[in-house]
Formats: structure tokens, C-alpha cells, sequence
């Protein structure tokens, strides 16, 4: 573990103590359940913006992705209502991987800027849903028990539930994890994040790395999307992934991933998912009146930012001593 | 042949059109009194009348079109359904345009904008079209509409939705609202509303203890519903005025088991209930998450068009402010001062009940 995921770790303890003592609620078995429930969701999307993030690009289209793939995969359980768990994922998943080759192929190919393609195709994926379901919700009664069922059920210790989808997005990011260490293909990201030319001057492929890393981002989008019915048991095709993207990019970058490209790690965007998840229920357990709730939010987002930022100081100086 | 059929109705429609067309003065103003003979006697030529949403796809729009639909052998008139394909402010000039050729006797609105349309409906209007709004009214241009349908009172709104909270819960104990914003003036008025209603001896023995924001979110609701459930142990009731708030809450409240007769329910569960379309929790309420919740009936709206619309063709009244008129039930239903009329009380969706709901 580095300094700065250290940083981030005691910001995260310091949080949950201070928490705990304003409040003993805040310990409370249901409270746990609930800042538990928060992550799986963005973990998942924030696994997949990871190295999108690490070769200097960003995937804003994010929260429509996971609006499509939910919102799809509810108009095919209207006419498919049998069809099983994994296969509701598969189908999701496919359904985003589509999506993130799209943004892909117009960022490497059509060669527009990350930031634009991806806040068209945001707009662009978010009319999709629409017509997809010819503006209908995604009624509770078409989404099946056996999918809600993986948000509230788990492993249960002390009172506590680590939900299924808990179990599943932290499984995918120690295959990310793994998969940053040891494959080839991560060190192609961290290469060419680091710095594209010379990159390319060892035979790594930039379009192949770019492609991959949205077609990625898109996946994991696509598998939240799925997750999302799981957990709210219903969709609406204007508000479901609505406003998403700019979390996942936000516990990205709190993860302590350089925006500048070329450094992060999977631990790093863990905590930081960690981290949103205990702010925003504190600040509903800690009774923060509903109108300085997005300032508290703010204000914290920044300190942690700022601790991130001086825990990389101190690991500066102690590189120098 | 159906295209064959209904271009020969049309042809009679146009006749029969042209017959009562130079009668309908506007600028008289006798106030007429609708009396006693209910609408439902009234025979002469067929009307023809045109139901113009927001939008083709807004869902919301559907069982308004139904409710015209479905009264028109009762009121006698041929119906016909026209919106534009998106919902902007001048969208529905060139269709009101269309219909003032075709020569339609009622035109019932629901106005994508309250100002764009005054030029082309006061046409209308001239040439005797009678028209309403339904939903969406022309607010600060009501003279160039004869009169505006609201689905309910929302002033009533709040006190309705504590009675159905207080009538669960046995009018006991704790309970919270989940709303939508801070800002959303609706919810704002509604839960001024209950805390006022609250001083009614009745409810002294419920105490609203928190307030909270989902901010219409899936997630922010959930979370809030979480909240609740964590912070207020001898809860005995959530009430969520807006349907994002409370099918979050539903999928919560179902999750923890805590709701009256479930898996985990602690000294008799939590009771919730709210806003919301009977096909959102129809789940919910078949599971017995929820008992009871409540809407206003988008149908009665499209009835209350078709009945006023064609009595006021053929009887000439005058929607003049303040009129008096019958409904499609026989009661009598009274334009307020700006000529706004309600459609009904809210409809409380229960296990009786929601299975005859379609919206």
C-alpha cells in the first residue's frame, strides 16, 4: 500500500470515527447495510473509468450507459420475463460493451476529443433509452425478485449484509486489480498514459488501447446498469444513471488516479468509492439539513482531495531524504 | 374500407359541422344556467372533437385521450386524437390550424406553452370552437381558452394524504415525509399543509419527526429511506408525496422486511404510502409493502373535457367564470374565477382496487 491510498484509508477512518461519535446510529447495523449498498454501483462504473482515466481521457457518457443498459434489459423482461440472473448481466453487459465501442471508435478513429464524444454520446445514449422504451418506466412489477433479491441478500455477519452485488463489484475489482499487476494490457494503459509517444515508440498500438479502455469503461457500465434494477427495483428512462457520470469520475480521481494520465490504482478507486458512499450517508444519518447537504458534500470532497494531495507531498520528501 | 368508412363520417361530420357552425357566438354574454336536465339527454348532430397532447409519447397523456374516447357515445360525438411529435411550445399551432379546417366543434388541449397558442386558439374561438384545457393550462392567458380542467385541487392535496397516513397508522405515532426537493413548490405547499392539519385534535397523537429531500433520485431516495429506517427506530409511517420518493422507499421497505405483516416487522411494521400511478406499485401493493396510496385520475379529466366541451356546444352556455355546470356524474362541477375547473378528489389505489387501473 502507498502513501496514498494510506491518505485516503485514514480519511475514510477518521470520517467513520468522527461519524460514529457525532451520532451512534451512525454504527448502527442498518447504517452499515446502507453505506454497503451505496458502493456496488459506482465500484463497478469506477472499475471500468479507471484506465480510461489513466490514458488521459475521461467516459462522461457513463450515466447513460447504465441508464440504457437498465432500461433495455426491463423492456426485454416484458416480453422475456424468465430470463435468468447471469443472463440479465450478459445482456446488460453486451449492451454497454456496444456503447463503450461506439465512444471508442469515435475517439480513436473519428479522432474527437474524449470530452466531447463522450458528452454527446452522454446526450446521444440518453435519447436511445427513451426510444428504447417509448419514454415508459420500468415498472417494479416487470423487474423479478430473483434480481432484487441480490441487493439484500449476502453474506451476513453480525447483522450486517455485504450484499451479493457488494461480493460481485469487489470480485471484479481484484480481477482489475490482478489484471493491473500482471497483464500485458495494463501495461500498455500505464504506458501510454504515462507518456503516449514514447509509447507508441515501443510498438504499443495506441488505437488498441484506446478502443479497449472505453469498450471497457462501457462494459462495466453496462453490468451497473443491471446492478441498478437490482437495487431500486425499478427505472425510469430519465432518471436512472442520471447525473452518475459525474460521481464515478469523482471517486476516480479521490481514488488518487491522476487526471494527468499514467498513475492510479484499483485500491485507490475502492477507497474512494468507500469514501463517497460514507459521506453521503452521513450526511443523511448525521440529520445534515437537506439545503447544506450538497455544500457539506462539496466541502468534504475537497478535503479529501486536499489530504490526497499532501500525503503525495509527504511521500515526495520521504523520496528525497 | 376503414379509411373508406370514416371519410364518409367525415363528410357527414363536415354537414352536420356547418349546420350549428355560425351559432356559436362567443361575445354574447348571458350568463346561461345549464339547469336540470342532465347531459346525458342531449341528442342532436354528431360533434366531432380532437384531443391535443403535449406529445404522441407521454405516457401520462393516454388515459386522458381514453377518458374522451370512452364518453363519446354518451355525449354523441366523433373523436380523434392529434399531437405533435415533440413537446415544444410552437408544436401544436399547425395542428390546432388543421383542426380549425376541419371545422371540430370542441378542441381539448393540453398547451405545450402558456403564451405561444393565443393568436391561433382566439381563431378558434371565433369560429365557434369550444376550447378546453386539460393538465396544462394557459396560465396568465386564460381569456383564450373557454375553460381550464385540472385533474384535482391541489390545495387539497396535503390534507388528503395525511388522512390516508393517519387512517394506516391508526392516527398514532411517528412518521416522517419523503419528498422530492427542497425547491418543488407542490410538495412544499402539500407539507404545509399536514403540519397545519397536524393541530386538528384528530391527529394530536401523530408526530411528523423529520422531513426529508430525495431530490427525485433513485439513489438519494433510497438512501434518505434508509435513513429513516436507522434513525427513527419506533417509526410507524413514511409518507412520500412524489412517485420516485416512494417507489424507492417501497423497494427499501420491502427489502427490510419492516412493513406491516412482514418477514421483520417490529411492533406491527411501517406503513407507506404516498403519490404514485396504480402500474409503478401495483408490485408492491399485491405483496402488501403497501396498503393503500393515492393519484388524481388523469381519465376523469378527459371525461369532465368531453362532457363540458359538447354541453357547452350544444347548449350554448357560456363558460363564463364561475359557471356552474353538470358533470359527467351528475354533480355539479364550478369554474373558479379564472375559469379553472377540477377534474376530482385524489383515487386511493389499494388491493381492491388497482388491478382496474392501467396508467
Amino acid at each position: 500500500m502507498k502513501w496514498r491510498e494510506l491518505g485516503l484509508l485514514a480519511v475514510v477512518i477518521v470520517l467513520c470515527v468522527a461519524c460514529t461519535m457525532k451520532d451512534r446510529n451512525f454504527i448502527d447495523p442498518h447504517n452499515i447495510d446502507s453505506i454497503l449498498l451505496w458502493m456496488p454501483l459506482l465500484l463497478t462504473a469506477a472499475i471500468g473509468q479507471f484506465p480510461v482515466i489513466v490514458i488521459r481521457g475521461i467516459d462522461i457518457s457513463i450515466g447513460s450507459i447504465i441508464g440504457l443498459s437498465a432500461i433495455a434489459v426491463g423492456v426485454l423482461l416484458k416480453s422475456h420475463p424468465d430470463l435468468g440472473v447471469p443472463m440479465l448481466f450478459a445482456i446488460g453487459a453486451t449492451i454497454g460493451l456496444i456503447l463503450g465501442i461506439l465512444n471508442g471508435a469515435l475517439i480513436t478513429y473519428a479522432k474527437i476529443p474524449a470530452v466531447v464524444t463522450t458528452i454527446g454520446t452522454l446526450t446521444l445514449f440518453r435519447g436511445l433509452t427513451y426510444m428504447v422504451c417509448g419514454g415508459d418506466q420500468i415498472d417494479a412489477s416487470l423487474v423479478p425478485d430473483r434480481l432484487t433479491v441480490l441487493a439484500h441478500s449476502g453474506i451476513t455477519v453480525r447483522e450486517v449484509t455485504v450484499s451479493w452485488l457488494l461480493i460481485f463489484a469487489l470480485l471484479l475489482g481484484i480481477i482489475t486489480a490482478l489484471l493491473a499487476r500482471f497483464s500485458q494490457f495494463f501495461g500498455n494503459v500505464f504506458a501510454y498514459g504515462s507518456n503516449p509517444s514514447a509509447a507508441y515508440l515501443r510498438g504499443i498500438s495506441p488505437n488498441k488501447v484506446q478502443m479497449a479502455c472505453y469498450a471497457l469503461s462501457g462494459l462495466t457500465g453496462g453490468i451497473a446498469g443491471v446492478m441498478f434494477l437490482s437495487r431500486f427495483g425499478n427505472a425510469s428512462p430519465a432518471s436512472a444513471g442520471s447525473g452518475f457520470e459525474l460521481l464515478v469520475i469523482a471517486s476516480v480521481a479521490i481514488g488518487g488516479v491522476k487526471i494527468t494520465g499514467g498513475s492510479g490504482s484499483t485500491l485507490g478507486v475502492v477507497l474512494g468509492c468507500a469514501l463517497l458512499a460514507v459521506i453521503n450517508v452521513a450526511l443523511v444519518v448525521l440529520k445534515v439539513p437537506a439545503d447544506y447537504q450538497t455544500l457539506v458534500y462539496g466541502l468534504t470532497i475537497l478535503i479529501a482531495l486536499l489530504i490526497d494531495a499532501l500525503s503525495r507531498g509527504v511521500k515526495k520528501q520521504g523520496a528525497a531524504a | 374500407m376503414k379509411h373508406f368508412s370514416s371519410l364518409l363520417l367525415l363528410g357527414a361530420l363536415v354537414l352536420a359541422g356547418c349546420n350549428s357552425g355560425g351559432s356559436g357566438t362567443d361575445t354574447s354574454s348571458t350568463a346561461t344556467n345549464t339547469g336540470n336536465s342532465a347531459p346525458s339527454g342531449d341528442t342532436g348532430e354528431k360533434l366531432k372533437v380532437v384531443f391535443i397532447p403535449k406529445d404522441t409519447a407521454n405516457p401520462y397523456f393516454k388515459p386522458v385521450g381514453q377518458g374522451i374516447d370512452e364518453a363519446k357515445a354518451k355525449y354523441n360525438f366523433d373523436y380523434q386524437e392529434q399531437g405533435p411529435a415533440t413537446a415544444d411550445p410552437t408544436s401544436q399551432i399547425p395542428i390546432i390550424k388543421d383542426q380549425i379546417q376541419r371545422k371540430v366543434d370542441v378542441i381539448v388541449l393540453a398547451a405545450n406553452a402558456p403564451n405561444t397558442l393565443n393568436e391561433v386558439l382566439d381563431d378558434a374561438k371565433a369560429k365557434g370552437i369550444i376550447v378546453l384545457t386539460v393538465d396544462a393550462d394557459l396560465t396568465g392567458n386564460e381569456s383564450h381558452r373557454a375553460a381550464g380542467i385540472l385533474p384535482t385541487d391541489f390545495a387539497k392535496v396535503g390534507e388528503s394524504q395525511l388522512e390516508l397516513m393517519g387512517k394506516q397508522m391508526n392516527y398514532e405515532g411517528e412518521f416522517a415525509i419523503l419528498s422530492a426537493t427542497t425547491t418543488a413548490s407542490n410538495q412544499n405547499t402539500w407539507i404545509a399543509t399536514i403540519k397545519e392539519k397536524l393541530k386538528d385534535p384528530k391527529y394530536s397523537k401523530m408526530k411528523l419527526v423529520d422531513t426529508v429531500y430525495g431530490n427525485d433520485e433513485p439513489m438519494k431516495s433510497s438512501t434518505e429511506m434508509e435513513g429513516l429506517l436507522t434513525k427513527y427506530p419506533n417509526l410507524k409511517g413514511v409518507l412520500s408525496p412524489t412517485s420516485v420518493g416512494l417507489a424507492a422507499a417501497a423497494q427499501v421497505l420491502e427489502n427490510s422486511g419492516n412493513y406491516p405483516g412482514g418477514p421483520k416487522a417490529k411492533n406491527g411494521g411501517i406503513h407507506l404510502t404516498g403519490l404514485s400511478t396504480p402500474k409503478q406499485l401495483k408490485k408492491y401493493v399485491d405483496k402488501g409493502v403497501i396498503e393503500g396510496f393515492q393519484l388524481w385520475s388523469p381519465k376523469d379529466m378527459g371525461t369532465l373535457a368531453a362532457c363540458l366541451g359538447t354541453s357547452a356546444k350544444r347548449k350554448k352556455i357560456d363558460l363564463k367564470f364561475g359557471t356552474e355546470v353538470d358533470g359527467p356524474d351528475g354533480k355539479k362541477y364550478k369554474l373558479d374565477d379564472k375559469g379553472v375547473v377540477y377534474a376530482g378528489d385524489l383515487l386511493t389505489f389499494d388491493k381492491t382496487n388497482i388491478d382496474k387501473y392501467d396508467f
